[in-house]
């Protein structure tokens, strides 16, 4: 009985897509009535994002400022001269190695996600597909690693990394993020293989296709949204945590930005300009990446339950 | 008849037996990860709490209780109790009430309206620490942007030290969290909005129903999973969130502005006493485990996908 239709409500089975035709008929209606209204609308959201990118305006105009402007007083809104050359000259500053950090940042956001995929694909697949004793634990187990986050158990990993000889590594980072962002990743896709018709799976397998080809030919095509989703998260995810960067990585070449930075406030000279541009540069790849999953993003959050 | 149906239960158990044995590889990744990253680094707590650990970190013996008594008697716990308390509720309520707010909004059709959504996004993809330390740079009181803007608009007669004494900081800290809260309170809240049936909702027009009635009657009883899942989550996040407390009251001595959560790691990195910052991690926990039961017991995340 079930159609192919079933594969395209996939995402809405992540319980996240939120309908984007809500209010058109009622506005329709009402005609040049709602006019008025309508423009009242528009202009609460554009107040709405107004305050919302208002601290990103201050940081993008902060980075275009000179050394001495960004710390005038009073301080002007716009820069007195622009400077532009501050996005290259930041890479040299004497507080922080920025091109270290930010490679150890893109290192253990990358690592993350790879080590996230081979760990999530094949839980996800299994548990939304067969029924089998443990399962229920397994899958209690991936909410509360939600549920306890990085900053909770800090002390502890870092004095399990100690022990185990890899406090300090960005393997210990990739390992944590990983494991954190687990029950997004897990959510996600356990939606997407639970929206794979039965019948096309029983046909693969009558066809004498084994579990593992059929999760790669005929399962991996259909999921990649979902496998996008996963992907985008974990690596934004993992280049913003702070909480156990901030106790693990004690080399500051190996510290990642969000570390970095937060040792800038407090330093004589604590260059507000170049924190703001890397803040800049970090801040809109994953903006950009956000917005390309920002149907998903409550419901892996949610596993689904907002229904 | 009776040999018969033994043998049926003999061959049932010894193919969930095996049924749990063919699925451990595929569970392997994820459940190797939520062990060594997860739950031993807790049951690490749990024991370095109760032992006496150097400034070097070498384990000196037990301790029995006196981790638990320095902490009892050394930093004002039940001030900075009561801070975390103040913490998440003020920032839990207020994010919940405004993503209401916003979200009802983000649910009509407007002009910009996918601006306004895009825009809501933004401090949801960016570092905490950054967003954070656009505040402290914005407020302070010399060259501090939005202090001056406060001054221009005649809402402030002089720029004020936001930063500088504890429950000014706080209370700040305490807007920041509401800022960073929002994005995922309103997103959830949205998808929670799009399953509110709009027959319903057109029916109680027809019966005259005004828009406060309809709202109150009948949107906001659809919204309650939303919002016990938002409340939930966010209570988590806002509970464990430690760099905006950190960078925006970090610079004031003593524990007056300390949460639980920005305590653990004062004891861990200013006074590298493991010991000590184990067993308030310790307590840490046990609080968590209380939101987790509560969470458990009120949204049942896992119900939809075991049934």
């Amino acid at each position: 009985m079930t159609t192919s239709n079933t594969l395209i409500v996939g995402p809405a089975q992540a319980g996240a897509a939120v309908q984007e035709d809500t209010g058109i008929s009622r506005a329709g209606r009402r005609g040049k009535k709602s006019g008025g209204k309508l423009a009242l609308k528009a202009f609460a959201g554009l107040v709405v994002a107004a305050v919302f990118l208002f601290p990103y305006l201050i940081m993008l105009l902060g980075s275009m400022k000179g050394r001495y402007d960004v710390l005038a007083v009073p301080p002007t809104f716009f820069p007195k001269v622009w400077h532009p050359d501050n996005y290259i000259k930041m890479w040299s500053a004497s507080q922080t190695p920025l091109l270290d950090n930010l490679t150890s940042t893109l290192i253990i956001g990358v690592g993350a996600t790879m080590l996230m995929l081979v760990a999530c694909i094949p839980a996800a697949y299994y548990t939304a597909r067969f029924r089998f004793p443990g399962r229920g634990v397994f899958l209690f187990l991936v909410v509360v690693t939600q549920m306890l986050q990085p900053t909770l158990l800090a002390t502890g990993l870092f004095q399990e990394f100690g022990a185990i000889g890899l406090s300090d590594t960005l393997l210990a980072m990739i390992l944590i993020n990983a494991a954190f962002n687990l029950t997004f990743a897990i959510w996600i896709l356990h939606s997407f293989f639970a929206s794979i018709p039965r019948e096309i799976n029983e046909a693969a397998q009558i066809d004498g296709a084994g579990n593992i080809t059929t999760l790669i030919r005929v399962n991996l095509p259909l999921v990649w949204p979902g496998i996008v989703t996963a992907v985008i998260y974990t690596f934004v995810a993992s280049v913003s945590e702070f909480s156990a960067s901030l106790v693990i990585l004690t080399t500051d070449t190996n510290q990642t930005l969000p570390v970095a930075l937060s040792k800038f406030v407090g330093q004589f000279d604590a260059a507000w300009q170049y924190l703001f541009g890397v803040s800049i540069v970090a801040i809109i790849p994953s903006v950009l990446l956000f917005m390309a999953i920002e149907k998903y993003l409550a419901g892996g959050l949610t596993a689904g339950s907002v229904k | 008849m009776g040999t018969t149906a033994r043998i049926t239960t003999v061959r049932r158990r010894e193919s969930s037996l095996r049924q749990a044995v063919r699925a451990t590889p595929w569970l392997l990744p994820a459940g190797l990860l939520i062990f060594g990253v997860v739950l031993f680094p807790a049951g690490y707590l749990v024991y370095d709490s109760t032992r006496d650990i150097g400034l070097a970190g070498v384990d000196q013996g037990s301790a029995g209780w006196a981790n638990y008594r320095q902490l009892l008697t050394g930093y004002g716990l039940t001030h900075v109790l009561i801070n975390s308390a103040i913490w998440v509720v003020a920032v839990v309520t207020l994010s919940i009430v405004i993503s209401l707010a916003i979200a009802q909004l983000l649910n009509n059709q407007f002009p910009g309206r996918r601006l306004v959504r895009m825009a809501v996004l933004v401090p949801w993809a960016a570092s905490t620490v950054m967003t954070t330390l656009t505040f402290v740079y914005g407020l302070d009181p010399y060259y501090g942007v939005i202090n001056r803007l406060l001054v221009q608009m005649h809402i402030l007669s002089a720029p004020f030290g936001f930063t500088k004494q504890p429950v000014p900081a706080f209370i700040t800290a305490i807007v920041v969290g509401i800022f960073v809260s929002l994005p995922f309170t309103t997103y959830t809240i949205l998808a929670g909005l799009a399953n509110v049936p709009k027959e319903i909702l057109e029916a109680a027009q027809v019966d005259g129903a005004g828009s406060m009635r309809r709202y109150f009657h009948i949107v906001l009883p659809f919204l309650r999973n939303a919002i016990a899942l938002a409340t939930l989550i966010n209570i988590i996040n806002v509970f464990n969130s430690l760099p905006i407390l950190q960078l925006l009251t970090g610079s004031i001595p003593g524990y007056s502005a300390d949460t639980t959560t920005t305590l653990v790691f004062k004891i861990l990195q200013g006074e590298h006493n493991i010991g000590v910052a184990s067993a308030l991690s310790v307590i840490n926990f046990a609080i968590v485990l209380v939101i987790i039961a509560i969470y458990l017991r009120t949204v049942r995340p896992t119900k939809r996908i075991e049934d």
